[in-house]
């Protein structure tokens, strides 16, 4: 097997891609009634931890998945914005609930229209608030985007500048 | 109580508009008179709290009022255990009185009808916007507010070249 060979970089992406899925450390940005269901979906009932969701972190700078559960407001943007920020790539977003998704009931003048004015989001869970079971199909589907990433994962940013 | 509201209404028999028993006497007055008869419930009936300073916007109202605004004040009395409502029709872009002399709490009350009628009020000391920000355009509980009316975002949000 030669340098040229792509065999080994391939499966060093697979296992880094299997790795990173199944060690998500999140960071719960939970603003509303969502939270709730998140709760239950961290909890021995459903127990996300079964998909190596389990670590929650309470720093964005030690968590590599960003879940926004609930309602976020205009005044509230900046600071979403802010942590998102702060965190350490490789990062991913989950938008849970309609009103993280897309506003939801809250076509009014205080909420954002979806996060993803905001931010980039790769898996929107609808549902209000979302099922467990929905949470746990939403994590799956995250899971199976992580695997198909290229190791360099430093596209995310320079694709959107 | 009866004959204190008596005693008022002759006092400020030019100052007030309108008087109506409902569940609790009700003043509409003139905005001049606003504060001194606050002034007389708190002085002489001692009505120490102020319990609430909010507006009503009546541009869509079924039948047309002379005035846009009624900015709605509901005193209490601890010691008489009573009430009181005073109503002070406003046109748009009229300076209403405040009331931060009399009671501190009415500071924020009042940013918070600046806030979502634009009311301003000539004599307060900390004039600004209390729930929403600064880049806030327009005040939302107006009723020619478009009720799905989207606000910008922050420039610092928009002008990101990360997003």
């Amino acid at each position: 097997m030669g340098v040229s060979s792509p065999f080994l970089t391939t499966k060093i992406d697979d296992l880094l891609g299997w790795a990173r899925g199944y060690s998500l450390f999140v960071y719960p940005f939970v603003t509303a009634c969502c939270g709730m269901e998140f709760i239950a979906s961290a909890c021995s009932h459903f127990d996300i931890d079964r998909f190596g969701v389990g670590l929650t972190r309470f720093s964005p700078r030690q968590s590599d998945l960003l879940m926004v559960v609930g309602t976020v407001s205009h005044k509230l943007a900046p600071v979403l914005k802010r942590v998102y920020l702060s965190m350490a790539e490789p990062k991913w977003v989950v938008a849970f609930g309609t009103c993280a998704v897309s506003g939801g009931i809250y076509h009014n003048y205080s909420s954002v229209q979806g996060i993803d004015h905001v931010i980039p989001v790769d898996v929107y869970i609808p549902g209000c608030p979302p099922r467990p079971e929905t949470v746990l199909e939403g994590v799956m589907l995250l899971q199976k985007k992580i695997a198909q990433e290229p190791r360099d994962w430093r596209w995310k940013s320079s694709s959107r500048t | 109580m009866e004959e204190f509201v008596e005693n008022l209404k002759s006092r400020f028999a030019e100052g007030i508009l309108l008087y109506q028993e409902r569940e609790m006497p009700v003043f509409v007055v003139t905005k001049g008179c606003y504060p001194l008869l606050v002034k007389a419930l708190l002085e002489e009936k001692s009505f120490q709290v102020l319990l609430d300073i909010t507006a009503v916007d009546y541009l869509r109202w079924p039948e047309p009022q002379p005035q846009r605004f009624e900015l709605v004040c509901h005193l209490f009395s601890l010691d008489y255990n009573k009430r009181v409502r005073i109503k002070v029709p406003l046109n748009q872009g009229e300076e209403a009185p405040s009331l931060t002399s009399l009671y501190g709490n009415a500071s924020w009350l009042e940013r918070e009808v600046y806030d979502m009628f634009g009311i301003p009020f000539h004599d307060h000391p900390d004039l600004r916007r209390i729930l929403l920000y600064d880049e806030f355009q327009g005040h939302p509980l107006l009723k020619d507010y478009p009720w799905k009316r989207e606000q910008p975002l922050y420039e610092e949000i928009k002008d990101d070249p990360n997003r």
